[in-house]
């Protein structure tokens, strides 16, 4: 076997440069896939990935200088077909061909969760990675509503879906796939049937948990040459109760309290469900440098003791320039709530900082968590890259844990508001007093004041002599 | 009682006046100045009269021309006056407020031994080559030799020739009037290399009336600091073909150097993208004779606009744009070829957009259809595509084919593509466009500022005005005394300037603070306090006016 090693290295040496020059140039491949997956309520969920790899002469130096990373985040963003028209020109194939067909707006967004990303990274070309390759990874989740779009129907199409249906592969594409998740039904086939039926399924441990899928490869040319095209249809045969899905080991919420508009908490709730496995979680928070936050009243309690983190970053906002940043690793045990909870006080803004709706509230950006979550199944240490319904961010070479980072929901939260009409009422105010006051300041200073003698006659004097005469008494 | 009453109310009215005086002084002396000063917005002051004065401004052009005579070249007697210095002005006629005079200074003086070596030897290459070392020549400035009448440096029917960089030979003459003869050949070569009405006239477009040329001007891309070409593989059936190219190498080999040329003209940056189902927006014309399809040249302007919405490449640049498209139809649509006006098929089969870039169409060899199953690998040849775009680039950068008098012999281009007097005369027209664009920014910023008294000038856009009025002059007084690169950069300076202190946003900042709110603000205050002083202002003229009056009546 030892010796078998330098023999290959001298084969490849002999081969030389004449060898590398016949190989293809290197050319841009994209991976694309589709998961659907029907969920118990009568719901289902898409999601699309487009991978696009290509070789780069830009190379990433050494290790990222830890001084030059920034992390930017925008509260909340209404969503619209201007989110997507963009990432759809990323897309090689546009939405001509291949799974982008599929990718309609107006069908997209009457969803009742929409989700849409971009990453792109450096993946290393060998094992030592003196070379690398960008990957630019596309992703788009949907859930369609059994209620609002099915009119009381729970079963499902691509055609309903999306509208349209699938004709021919991206021509760019290297895997073109759509996977349906029948994990839950495989084993009787009376709860869900899946047409046309698949010709292959596929089974990994996709986030701790063993799924099967079944796939339809668009590049099989079989798959689509029968018919023209490729509508698969879901159906029910023996509708599902609606049972609750299952809950996963990580979950997390965020919600202001406090009542008032100087004073405020904000808090964290972290849980853990897993019944017997305590792991740790990276939890970054942003807080705009509007809500002074006082560090010394932050409190982690789980199970109703105190707990203590294992390390906290804590850089404190500069008005105007910088937001809070406050990092903290905290264990998490077994079959429990974990609350992080820290006290703010809402500070005042120059009148030209208010949105233009600043009783609508202002928006604190999500909290964020990073961390290795145990799995129920340990997964195989494959080529986590190279594998189908590659997700993750960070690929674990560890099959017992897998990587997730949630976002929790952002905050609403509202700041003294200033009655911005109030110079001009101030002004209107003591522009009157003061006119007022000058008035009468002027009266008394110009006027000259007469002693008027009273003239005689007049009605009054008349009647009154009449009555005085009547009555015998001298008249006025 | 009765006899001490008139007097002490008489005695009391006059205290009322003089109060009643005494407010409307006070307000007048103490209120109106406090209130002026409070509610002025901060106007810094502005060099106005200079800003119109840059209107009227003369632009002197002047080219340093240095005039080397050769041993033979002229009488024995005209070599005896050398050197000396003659000075041929003249007015370019542009409808332009500016004056711009194009001044040659022409220093004749005798040629050197090593010249004279040089010049004697066989070919002109050869003698260029001698000459070239030993010295640089200035931006703008240009080197004329004159040579003897029958010197066999010259093909014999020609009488100048213009060299790649900034020299040229003209053949001198044995004539009583030799050196006006040989002066009116200089301005003609000089002319050539330097700056001529369409050069100037082009660089002037945006500024000059309409005329019928003025499309054909505008073809050039405005002045800019830096520029971005973006090279754009549009595949539109990506079933059928395969498509490479290799823009890296073409980029690396023919448009760099190209740029590096350029690069006084301001900064380059070169992209490339390939973008897949980017279709033209309008249908070909098929023709069943040839069994080809044609696009017309009155459809091609709709060619763009689809295109246009992919390339999103503009959208991230502060600079302007150059799109260069390379597009490969569709198997159903080829081969696609484009007409001209007369309906024959253009030979590049590419076309140009002014100030927008330029698209050719690369039409698959059919041969490869046959050999081989879908998708056909088609390997771009850029060597063809380059030729074209290049071409395009220099078109759109305004460096025009030269205007050759006659008999005139033209060097080869450089290896480079462009020649180094075309580079002098790009910077020559770019100057005077930036003047007039500065000037034009300045004269509307000045008239804008006049016209509406809201709007507040702060003291570094009023600096930012001052630093472009400067350079402005700077720049008019280093082309009029031949120092075109230093001119330029103070020109570019002008523009940088001018529009910094145009589109400053703190101008904006009172610009909608409208009246009725003004006076919303001012009535509770003004009203209640002036009509009482008004009024008894009114009254104590009125009194006064009747006691001067009734003297006159009594008499």
């Amino acid at each position: 076997m030892a010796a078998a090693m330098p023999l290959a290295l001298l084969v490849l040496l002999l081969l030389g440069r004449r060898g590398w020059c016949l190989a293809e140039p290197p050319r841009d491949s994209l991976r694309e896939e589709l998961v659907i997956t029907p969920l118990p309520s009568g719901d289902v969920a898409a999601t699309f990935q487009f991978r696009t790899r290509w070789d780069s002469e830009l190379q990433r130096e050494g290790d990222t200088d830890h001084y030059f990373l920034r992390y930017a985040v925008l509260p909340r963003e209404v969503v619209c077909t201007e989110n997507l028209t963009p990432w759809k020109k990323l897309l090689p194939c546009s939405s001509k061909a291949g799974l982008s067909v599929l990718l309609k707006a107006d069908r997209l967004f009457h969803t009742s969760y929409h989700s849409q990303a971009v990453h792109i990274r450096p993946v290393c070309r060998n094992a030592r990675c003196t070379s690398i390759s960008w990957e630019l990874r596309q992703t788009l989740s949907v859930v369609f509503d059994a209620f609002i779009t099915g009119q009381g129907k729970k079963d499902w199409s691509l055609f309903r879906m999306f509208s349209r249906t699938l004709t021919e592969p991206c021509p760019l594409a290297s895997e073109s796939r759509v996977y349906v998740d029948i994990t839950n039904y495989n084993q009787d086939n009376e709860t869900l049937e899946v047409n046309p039926p698949p010709t292959t399924t596929y089974q990994d441990v996709i986030l701790g948990t063993r799924k099967i899928y079944a796939i339809y490869d668009l590049l099989d040319t079989a798959m689509i040459n029968n018919s023209r095209n490729l509508n698969i249809q879901l159906k029910w045969k023996r509708p599902p109760e609606n049972e609750a899905p299952p809950v996963p080991f990580l979950h997390a919420q965020r919600y202001v309290s406090g009542y008032g508009l100087q004073k405020g908490e904000l808090s964290t709730l972290l849980y853990n469900t897993h019944p017997y496995r305590a792991f740790p979680v990276l939890l970054l928070d942003t807080v705009p440098w509007y809500l002074r936050l006082y560090v010394h009243t932050l409190t982690i309690t789980s199970k109703g003791k105190e707990n203590k983190p294992s390390y906290i970053h804590y850089q404190p906002a500069q008005d105007r320039l910088q937001p809070h940043l406050l990092e903290m690793l905290i264990q998490l045990p077994a079959n429990s709530v974990t609350k992080v909870s820290i006290q703010f006080e809402r500070a005042l803004l120059k009148w030209t900082e208010y949105t233009p709706d600043p009783n609508h509230g202002f928006y604190v950006s999500p909290s964020v968590l990073s961390a290795l979550v145990p799995s129920v199944v340990a997964a195989k240490p494959v080529d986590w890259e190279e594998s189908p319904l590659f997700n993750s961010l960070f690929p674990v070479s560890d099959g017992s844990n897998y990587f997730v980072r949630l976002y929790t929901e952002p905050l609403l939260v509202n700041l003294p508001t200033p009655d911005f009409s109030m110079p001009y009422n101030v002004i209107c105010l003591t522009c009157t007093v003061v006119a007022v006051c000058y008035g009468s300041f002027y009266n008394l200073l110009t006027r000259t004041f007469h002693i008027e003698e009273p003239r005689t006659g007049g009605l009054a004097k008349r009647l009154a002599n009449l009555i005085r005469r009547a009555r015998g008494v001298p008249p006025l | 009682m009765a006899v001490a009453g008139p007097a002490a109310t008489d005695l009391e009215v006059v205290r009322g006046k003089r109060a009643a005086l005494f407010f409307a002084a006070v307000a007048i002396v103490l209120g109106l100045p406090l209130w002026w000063k409070t509610t002025e917005t901060y106007r810094a002051s502005l060099p106005y009269s200079q800003i119109s004065g840059l209107n009227a401004l003369q632009l002197r052009l002047m080219v340093p021309v240095t005039v080397v005579f050769t041993r033979e070249s002229v009488p024995l007697d005209d070599q005896e006056k050398l050197p000396f210095t003659v000075v041929h002005e003249r007015e370019i006629p542009l409808k332009y407020k500016m004056k711009i005079k194009c001044r040659f200074q022409k220093a004749y003086r005798r040629a050197l031994d090593h010249e004279e070596e040089a010049l004697s030897s066989g070919s002109v290459q050869e003698a260029e080559a001698m000459l070239d070392e030993p010295q640089e020549q200035a931006e703008g400035s240009l080197t004329v030799y004159v040579i003897s009448e029958h010197s066999s440096l010259l093909p014999q029917d020609m009488m100048s020739y213009i060299g790649p960089k900034r020299t040229a030979v003209v053949r001198g003459i044995m004539h009583r009037e030799a050196f006006n003869i040989i002066g009116r050949r200089i301005v003609q070569v000089a002319q050539a290399m330097s700056l001529t009405e369409d050069v100037l006239a082009a660089a002037l477009a945006d500024h000059l009336p309409e005329d019928k040329w003025s499309a054909e001007k505008r073809r050039p891309l405005k002045s800019s600091l830096g520029y971005e070409i973006t090279f754009s593989l549009l595949n539109p059936d990506p079933k059928s073909h395969d498509v490479h190219w290799d823009i890296e190498g073409a980029v690396r080999r023919y448009v760099q150097p190209f740029l590096n040329a350029l690069s006084a003209a301001g900064n380059f940056s070169v992209d490339s993208q390939i973008l897949y189902y980017a279709m033209l927006g309008v249908n070909p014309r098929f023709d069943s004779a040839s069994s080809s399809y044609y696009l017309d040249m009155h459809n091609l302007p709709h060619v763009i606009n689809p295109v246009e919405s992919r390339l999103g490449s503009s959208a991230a640049s502060l600079y302007p744009v150059l799109n260069f498209l390379l597009y490969v139809p569709e198997l159903a649509h080829s081969p696609l070829y484009i007409q001209d006006k007369d309906g024959a098929p253009v030979a590049t089969n590419a076309f140009h957009s002014p100030r927008w870039g330029g698209i050719m169409v690369y039409n698959v060899d059919s041969k490869t259809y046959n050999a081989s199953v879908l998708p056909v690998r088609v390997k771009v040849d850029m060597v063809r595509v380059m030729e074209v775009f290049l071409a395009q680039l220099r078109l759109l950068f305004g460096i025009a084919q030269p205007q050759v008098p006659p008999k005139c012999l033209l060097s080869g281009p450089k290896s480079e593509g462009l020649m180094t007097w075309e580079l002098d005369r790009l910077l020559w027209a770019r100057s005077v466009e930036n003047l007039a664009t500065a000037t034009t920014t300045l004269t509307s910023l000045a008239q804008l500022l006049g016209k509406i008294s809201n709007i507040v000038i702060k003291d570094d856009v009023a600096s930012e005005v001052y630093r472009a009025v400067a350079a402005v002059q700077k720049s008019a007084e280093e082309l009029a005394s031949g120092h075109l690169a230093s001119a330029f950069v103070a020109s570019q300076e002008a523009v940088t300037s001018s529009e910094r202190a145009f589109f400053d946003p703190s101008l904006l900042h009172l610009l909608y603070f409208p009246d009725d709110q003004k006076f919303a603000i001012y009535i509770p205050l003004f009203l209640p306090m002036a009509v009482p002083i008004l009024l008894s202002l009114v009254k104590i003229f009125l009194e006064t006016h009747k006691s001067w009056k009734k003297p006159e009546k009594t008499d």
